[in-house]
């Protein structure tokens, strides 16, 4: 076998690794279906009530931040088919990873021959695609029988929109994985991760859409990380973003996600350190 | 040939305790001090000693999750920190209190997921898939997710899937620990079998003496960071100087009775406890017995490796 052929082997070897994980993630979390649909049902029910807040908001103040009353009912539908699936609250592989710090099972995860962040990536994927579908198509039908809303007729627009929610998933997996790995050294990161949800979900767009955030403040917001979770990929599915927009958009999230993964990667290789040279 | 090879290996932590307000104190606390030891391919070695001996800092260091701060270390031939991820695919590790089993998922997919992990060449991974089974009795077990298995049953699925990629060393932290007696007996014929039959070299720490009588040929008992018995099961006693105690029930109560090369150490009425050497024979002290005094009834009772042990920890403490 020639070297290229052998550097094949490994990675199809190692795609295949990941691709189990990530299915093995889906359905782990397909097994929790009262939670599922607990969730399903509780998006739903906020969703509503946002819809008539924003309603509100639109009549007294109609084209608000360049939305018009349908769009701005139809973001609220996607942010919250898109609250879990992205994990704005933190959560997914968090959880896992949290236990293992408390039980110590972290060790064992050490002395495995598979990449932690990979492992971790992986199985977070597996979960976004099992909360998309779940947790995101209850909410999304709801709204769509419910209120008057405005979704796209162009597959296009929707394909746009898958490739923007698994950059906002990854984005948020770059933030969350930095989050546990604080671990390694505060030994919980549950203070952390309490800070993080708070500037998570304000600069997210899941409580405002950042274009209703006020000059200075809107502008630092659309550059920052949590803007890649929600903002953007709602207005790829709202058609604000298209042609040029769409791809500074997607470069965007992309860019993001390409920043914070290494960034995950290089404090991981400290914990390990740490852990290997100190004894943790 | 040895498998596992340590070289004056020493592990110190520094531990910081506070003195007063803002002052904090550093302090050297030697897990490991100077252990040296080999294992040969094969062998099943019980790693005992109390809590905090330095049992667990140097399994970490053998698999390769600790660096020594000094001394050579080898396993399989590699030097398990410079390069883990070699080393994990010639080791299986499994740790009593903790699992590599995918807890939401049925078993067999934690073992779908071995195979990918460690790379097995799917017929490999199937026949050693079908043993396991076999010899652990899994088969009904297979597709139940690992939540609700039992602690016993949870058990002998993580000792399945710690050697689905035939490793050359199995290291075990308290393989036994909360198990009742059935499972446990179960656990161990199965980690014979490995041993005798695959040639798994295995090294298991405990604190149930039973499972180190049963499967182990050696024993290491470590204390405070060394190494304070290695051999044999029997030499322990030679070692602790363990005495056996003979009982004898007299005709009628009497005050203790004098037998040269035993002394008593408990009288209740017509029954006396006579402790002895371990090593001496038990018939002379009897016939001397029998000759001076009526006899109705009497058992020899063997020390308790348990009692060997601890005392050997207590000197290991004084010493």
């Amino acid at each position: 076998m020639t070297l290229t052929a052998q550097l094949g082997a490994v990675r199809g070897g190692t795609a295949r690794l990941y691709l189990a994980v990530a299915r093995g993630a889906f359905r782990r979390y397909a097994t929790y279906r009262a939670a599922t649909l607990a969730g399903a049902f509780t998006n739903t029910v906020f969703g509503c009530i946002l819809a008539y807040t924003f309603l509100a908001l639109w009549h007294a103040r109609p084209g608000l931040g360049g939305y018009d009353t349908r769009q701005a009912v139809t973001y609220i539908w996607i942010s919250q088919a898109l609250l879990v699936t992205v994990a704005v609250w933190g959560g997914g592989f968090q959880d896992d990873v949290q236990d293992r710090f408390r039980t110590g099972d972290i060790a064992v995860d050490l002395y495995r021959p598979v990449d932690f962040q990979g492992w971790w990536l992986a199985t977070d994927l597996g979960r976004a695609g099992f909360h998309l579908l779940a947790r995101g198509a209850v909410p999304t039908l709801a709204g769509m029988v419910l209120f008057d809303t405005r979704l796209p007729a162009d597959p296009a627009v929707w394909a746009a929109f898958l490739v923007s929610v698994l950059l906002a998933v990854v984005v948020s997996f770059g933030l969350r994985f930095l989050v546990s790995l604080t671990g390694f050294w505060l030994h919980d990161s549950e203070g952390v991760r309490a800070v993080m949800l708070v500037v998570s979900m304000f600069f997210s767009g899941m409580l405002l859409p950042l274009a209703l955030f006020p000059g200075q403040l809107g502008r630092i917001a659309a550059e920052l990380p949590w803007a890649a979770l929600i903002s953007v990929p709602t207005d790829v599915l709202l058609e604000r973003r298209t042609g040029t927009a769409l791809l500074t958009g997607l470069a965007f999230q992309a860019a993001w996600a390409a920043v914070l993964l290494a960034a995950g990667r290089g404090v991981q290789l400290l914990a390990t350190r740490k852990v290997v040279v100190q004894g943790g | 040939m040895a498998l596992i090879e340590l070289e004056d290996v020493r592990r110190s932590f520094t531990v910081r305790t506070r003195a007063g307000r803002l002052r904090r104190v550093k302090r050297e606390v030697r897990a490991v001090d100077g252990l040296s030891f080999t294992v040969d391919a094969g062998e099943c070695v019980g790693y005992i000693g109390p809590n905090g001996a330095g049992k667990s800092t140097t399994i970490k260091m053998l698999t390769g999750i600790l660096v020594p701060s000094s001394g050579r270390l080898r396993v399989a031939g590699v030097d398990p920190a410079r390069e883990r991820t070699r080393l994990a695919q010639r080791i299986g590790v499994v740790f009593g209190q903790r699992t590599t089993l995918w807890w939401d998922l049925p078993l067999r997919d934690s073992y779908e997921l071995a195979r990918r992990i460690y790379r097995i060449p799917d017929a490999r991974h199937r026949a050693n898939l079908d043993r396991c089974v076999e010899l652990l009795d899994l088969g009904a077990l297979l597709d139940t997710p690992v939540r609700q298995l039992s602690l016993g049953q949870r058990m002998r699925g993580d000792l399945a899937a710690a050697l689905l990629h035939d490793p050359q060393v199995l290291y075990l932290d308290e393989p036994t620990i909360g198990l009742d007696v059935v499972s446990k007996a179960k656990v161990r014929e199965f980690l014979r079998e490995v041993n005798t039959d695959r040639g798994t070299t295995v090294l298991l720490t405990t604190h149930d003496l039973t499972d180190i009588e049963q499967l182990c040929g050696r024993v290491m008992v470590i204390d405070h960071g060394r190494v304070v018995y290695d051999g044999g099961l029997g030499g322990l006693h030679a070692a602790g100087e363990s005495e056996r105690t003979l009982v004898v029930d007299l005709a009628e109560p009497r005050p203790a009775i004098e037998v040269p090369g035993a002394r008593v150490v408990r009288v209740e009425g017509p029954r006396q406890w006579l402790a002895f050497p371990a090593q001496d024979s038990a018939a002379p002290l009897l016939a001397s017995v029998a000759a001076r005094y009526p006899l109705v009834d009497l058992s020899v009772r063997e020390p308790a490796i348990e009692d060997v042990i601890a005392r050997m920890y207590a000197e290991a403490v004084i010493g």
